[in-house]
């Protein structure tokens, strides 16, 4: 099908975008780099009366050092510069192990940080990656600002804490901490499709090898990122052994409650969120080690 | 009312300028508008890559893109790739050699997407290789054909094009 009619905007500053959010609110639709919106508007899916084209507000596309050594990331910025950037793999190397399985090379193109986050399906890499990250979003409106953290952005499926007039315009991500190490895993019926379910860990190790800190969050197997607390917290002050990082896996597949679709079952998605979570936390100790090396 | 607007981009180096509806996605301007019909529409969703081409040199969906968005840009099709029969690019001379083409529908994005990422990464591994053709579905060939011409181009040390 084609897109239905509609009236399109194409402001160059973030205070005009936030005008055209103000008056147009509930029937508007904000355009970023398009790989979610335009299929939706192809299928007629959306119908928005109007379009907030943001591709010309080229503040929404830099990607900057954070203070004490974070990141702060435009909500414009492609997923292809999150690939390639030196300064995102040097300062956040999750991110940069997330995007082989986003999409393909020809959607990473055009498709935004921004756009993912904002679109939330539970199956996408980038909203769990930026839960296990600890991130914070800043959304803008006519009315101020206001910073969500990842964890409560990602409300339902497709459902952000975003409101009708707010934008979602930048990314801050905390310092990587020392002797840290990820991993992203996922398993899709085809590389580039959505995940049949995946895991974004992270570990942090102390100076005598023990378990500083542990982020688990599991992707496509429930409505939006989850994080496995009681995987988590299972880890924390105990050594990495094999029988622990199996033994979070077996909590974090015990946290989730994924449904059945065409592809695979509930059953296996649930062991999936175990496997993979065990698989992941393997890399990240991996990971962490060489780090501190 | 129909919201139209004048845009003007350079199309395989041509300039080109047009009057297009604001809804009107990037591929369908191409086939409909400019009557380049080497590119092709088959799923409108990014999945199927036929109507892959490259804007500013980089691959995109031209399904995923509207026309209003690809003003002042520079947009490069399958018609770009070659002036004539006879003039193949060396991409397309091996797609033949090594029959990567059978019906054809898909080849025209299929060749769009290895160019651009032969000229980033001129010595790809077949891994690599097929890590590309990943973002096309081919429903001929079996992407056998494919593989082996590129790896045939890298073995000669020859760019795309």
């Amino acid at each position: 099908m084609k897109p239905p009619r509609f009236s399109y905007h194409d402001p160059a500053t973030v205070e005009e975008a936030l005008g055209l959010l103000a008056a147009h609110g509930d029937a508007a639709r904000v355009l970023a780099g398009g790989q979610s919106l335009m299929p939706m508007l192809n299928f007629r899916l959306a119908r928005p009366g109007h379009v907030i084209d943001v591709n010309r507000v080229a503040a929404l596309a830099t990607v900057s050092p954070g203070p004490d050594s974070g990141l702060r990331i435009g909500a414009l910025v492609r997923q292809r510069t999150l690939e390639r950037s030196p300064l995102i793999r040097e300062r956040c190397p999750m991110i940069g192990q997330a995007m082989p399985f986003v999409g393909h090379p020809q959607i990473r193109t055009r498709g935004t940080l921004g756009g993912s986050l904002a679109h939330a399906d539970p199956a996408a890499e980038l909203p769990a990656v930026m839960v296990a990250l600890g991130a914070r979003l800043t959304l803008r409106s006519a009315r101020g600002q206001r910073t969500v953290a990842a964890e409560d952005f990602f409300v339902a499926a497709l459902t952000t804490a975003l409101a009708p007039d707010e934008l979602l315009t930048e990314v801050a991500l905390p310092p990587w901490p020392a002797r840290t190490g990820s991993s992203v895993q996922e398993v899709a019926i085809r590389l580039g499709d959505f995940a049949l379910g995946g895991v974004a860990a992270a570990l942090t190790l102390d100076a005598q090898g023990r378990v500083a800190g542990a982020r688990v969050v599991c992707f496509g197997v429930g409505p939006r990122p989850l994080r496995a607390a009681d995987a988590e917290r299972s880890l924390v002050g105990g050594a990495p052994s094999a029988a622990a990082l199996a033994e979070a896996g077996r909590l974090a597949s015990a946290a989730v409650d994924p449904s059945d679709d065409i592809h695979a079952s509930g059953a296996y998605r649930k062991r999936l969120a175990g496997v993979l979570t065990t698989r992941a936390l393997a890399a990240s100790l991996a990971s962490a080690a060489a780090r501190a090396a | 009312m129909t919201e139209t607007r004048a845009i003007s981009l350079t199309v395989n180096g041509q300039p080109r300028g047009a009057t297009v509806e604001m809804r009107t996605t990037l591929v369908d301007f191409l086939r409909e508008q400019l009557r380049l019909t080497g590119t092709h529409v088959g799923c409108e969703q990014g999945v199927c890559g036929a109507c892959t081409v490259l804007v500013d040199g980089e691959p995109v969906r031209g399904c995923l893109l509207l026309a209003v968005q690809a003003d002042g840009a520079r947009v490069e099709t399958v018609e770009g790739l070659a002036p004539d029969l006879e003039h193949l690019t060396p991409l397309q001379a091996e797609f033949v050699r090594h029959h990567g083409v059978q019906c054809g529908f898909c080849t025209g994005g299929i060749l769009m997407s290895l160019t651009a990422s032969l000229r980033d990464n001129p010595r790809p591994t077949e891994a690599e290789i097929r890590d590309t053709l990943a973002g096309h579905l081919c429903r001929c060939t079996g992407y056998q054909g494919m593989v082996d011409a590129v790896l045939a181009l890298v073995a000669a040390g020859e760019p795309a094009r």
